[in-house]
């Protein structure tokens, strides 16, 4: 795989916010495009500093960052919008605007991207549907249970078709029968093109869906579990250290 | 079709309740002062115009006199009692002003007129020739050639002693300093209400960012750009900002009006020579008063959206 075609790359990344410690430590990845990741570790691993420097809501404290095929050392603050209309996030609280409609939610992406009205209707009241929320479209976030939200939470994210989806416990909040099916919407998305990355709690969730694993433990990035299907390592074990071993089966670079 | 809501709930945002009643006030306060700063260019312009071009001949009052007392009777005479008329020397200065190239007209001011003049600070009690008035003498000079005030000066003196000549100019450069005086003040009034303005949607501004920051940075994560989250907290403080101004327009308007009832019930000289201006505002000053709820709402719009954006740096 070579680093320019990576669709996500680190190298030797930290992060610390203010003076506090790193809560990231020297990560280096390369995600491929198409790929599909869960990530996963305990509270406090740096899980959520990870997919944050991810979708460009953090720079990093040192290392280098490449998106798309970009340096985003090299790249004008502005210069981010466009990367960040590629990214679709799904957040562990949600983050919907309660004043607005479960339809309004979903279409603020387009919105914001400057689509016509008249050319996103259809597209988000049909995607609003596909997730079991048809008769829900004028309703507000807060009269609607977790669930709900979190679906309209993923519609949103997942509604301006990105290149790359990052979803910080999107099952969190339903049951395993509507995670399954969110699952399979992930699929879905995936086998069109789309990149995931998505941390979880729900190892059964990762487990069944038999794709690589990226583990973070105490900032740092281990190489097991990789992947549901091996054996995992000890926590304490670090990652390989050759690279080079990322292409086979779409499992991540890890050093 | 109904337009979709703004992204950043600006309802639930704390200090922008107050900001209406903020620009109102501060609206009201601009119009006065710029109705102040119109109304005594009216008046500057009113004097001028009045005065310039005109002289006023003060020709003393000559003791006559005394008739001889009877020799026995002691009778104390007041000089008041004899009230001099002064004939002899204004038909004299009269026809001097009126052969003095420069000058177009000349006519004495009957008694009757100098009664009226002095009604207002003595009372009709006294009549004119209760006292030693001098007489006045209202002379109109040609446009273009004034006459040489120095040489008519001294000419009227050899005509008619102690005779004045008042070109006004000493009382009205006192009269348009102190009113250029209240001019400025007037101004730099207005410019303090509009710097505080500009701060106070600063303030308004930057607590709104405060309040709406996890939607902010939604809109932010999700590729809005600056430009977008900006023109959202501009459209609300134009909104604000008009609707305050438009209540402090109305409030202004109708201390204008009463302030003018005011100011017309004080005319008691008659518009000639009222001293107190009359607040006359003319169709463009009250189209400048209007323009400023516009004015407000511009600068409120346009100060949210400079504050937004300088925040807006400081994310990613």
């Amino acid at each position: 795989m070579s680093s320019f075609a990576a669709m996500v790359r680190f190298e030797n990344v930290g992060m610390r916010y203010g003076r506090g410690p790193e809560v990231l430590r020297d990560i280096s990845l390369s995600l491929e495009p198409g790929s599909f990741h869960f990530l996963t570790g305990p509270s406090g691993a740096g899980k959520t500093t990870l997919l944050r420097l991810i979708y460009l809501a953090e720079r990093p404290s040192r290392g280098l960052i490449s998106l798309f095929g970009k340096d985003l050392s090299g790249l004008a603050r502005r210069e981010l919008t466009p990367l960040r209309r590629r990214i679709g996030i799904v957040f562990q609280d949600f983050r919907l605007i309660p004043h607005l409609s479960a339809f309004d939610n979903v279409a603020l992406p387009l919105r914001v991207a400057g689509t016509p009205e008249s050319k996103l209707r259809g597209n988000v009241r049909e995607l609003l549907e596909w997730v079991g929320l048809a008769d829900k479209l004028e309703a507000n976030p807060p009269t609607l249970s977790g669930g709900e939200q979190q679906r309209i939470a993923i519609a949103r994210a997942v509604i301006a078709s990105p290149s790359l989806l990052i979803a910080d416990e999107p099952t969190g909040n339903v049951d395993d029968a509507m995670a399954l099916r969110l699952l399979h919407l992930f699929e879905q998305m995936n086998k069109l093109g789309t990149t995931l990355v998505i941390a979880t709690h729900n190892a059964v969730l990762a487990a069944r869906s038999g794709r690589p694993v990226l583990h973070l433990e105490n900032g740092e990035l281990m190489r097991g579990p990789v992947s549901a299907r091996q054996t995992p390592r000890p926590p304490s074990a670090k990652a390989d250290q050759t690279k080079g071993h990322a292409g086979q089966n779409k499992e991540p670079a890890v050093s | 079709m109904k337009s979709p809501s703004p992204a950043i709930p600006f309802d639930r945002g704390g200090a922008a309740r107050f900001m209406p009643w903020l620009v109102a006030l501060m609206v009201f306060l601009a119009a006065l002062s710029l109705a102040a700063v119109m109304t005594l260019q009216h008046a500057l312009e009113f004097w001028d115009a009045s005065l310039a071009g005109t002289l006023t001949v003060e020709l003393p009052p000559v003791p006559a006199p005394a008739p001889a007392p009877p020799s026995n009777a002691k009778v104390k005479t007041s000089p008041n009692k004899n009230p001099v008329s002064n004939d002899g020397g204004l038909a004299a200065a009269l026809a001097l002003l009126r052969a003095t190239p420069g000058i177009s007209g000349a006519e004495p001011l009957g008694r009757d007129a100098v009664a009226r003049l002095i009604a207002p600070f003595l009372g009709n009690a006294l009549s004119p020739e209760d006292l030693d008035l001098p007489r006045l003498i209202d002379v109109r000079l040609s446009t273009g050639a004034p006459p040489d005030l120095a040489a008519l000066q001294a000419k009227l003196a050899a005509v008619a002693p102690g005779a004045v000549i008042d070109d006004h100019r000493l009382w009205l450069d006192r009269l348009v300093l102190f009113a250029r005086s209240v001019q400025i003040t007037a101004l730099v009034i207005l410019a303090l209400i509009g710097t505080v303005a500009v701060l106070t949607v600063m303030f308004v501004t930057r607590t709104g960012l405060l309040v709406h920051r996890e939607a902010i940075e939604l809109l932010h994560l999700m590729g809005a750009r600056d430009g977008y989250i900006a023109h959202q907290f501009e459209r609300e403080a134009l909104r604000l900002g008009l609707a305050g101004g438009a209540a402090g327009l109305l409030l202004s308007g109708l201390a204008l009006l009463a302030l003018g009832h005011a100011a017309g019930a004080s005319a008691f000289l008659g518009d000639a020579v009222t001293l107190v201006p009359a607040l006359h505002l003319k169709g463009w000053n009250w189209l400048a008063l209007a323009g400023l709820p516009l004015a407000a709402g511009l600068v409120a719009g346009l100060t949210a959206r400079l504050t937004v954006l300088a925040t807006l740096l400081r994310l990613p």
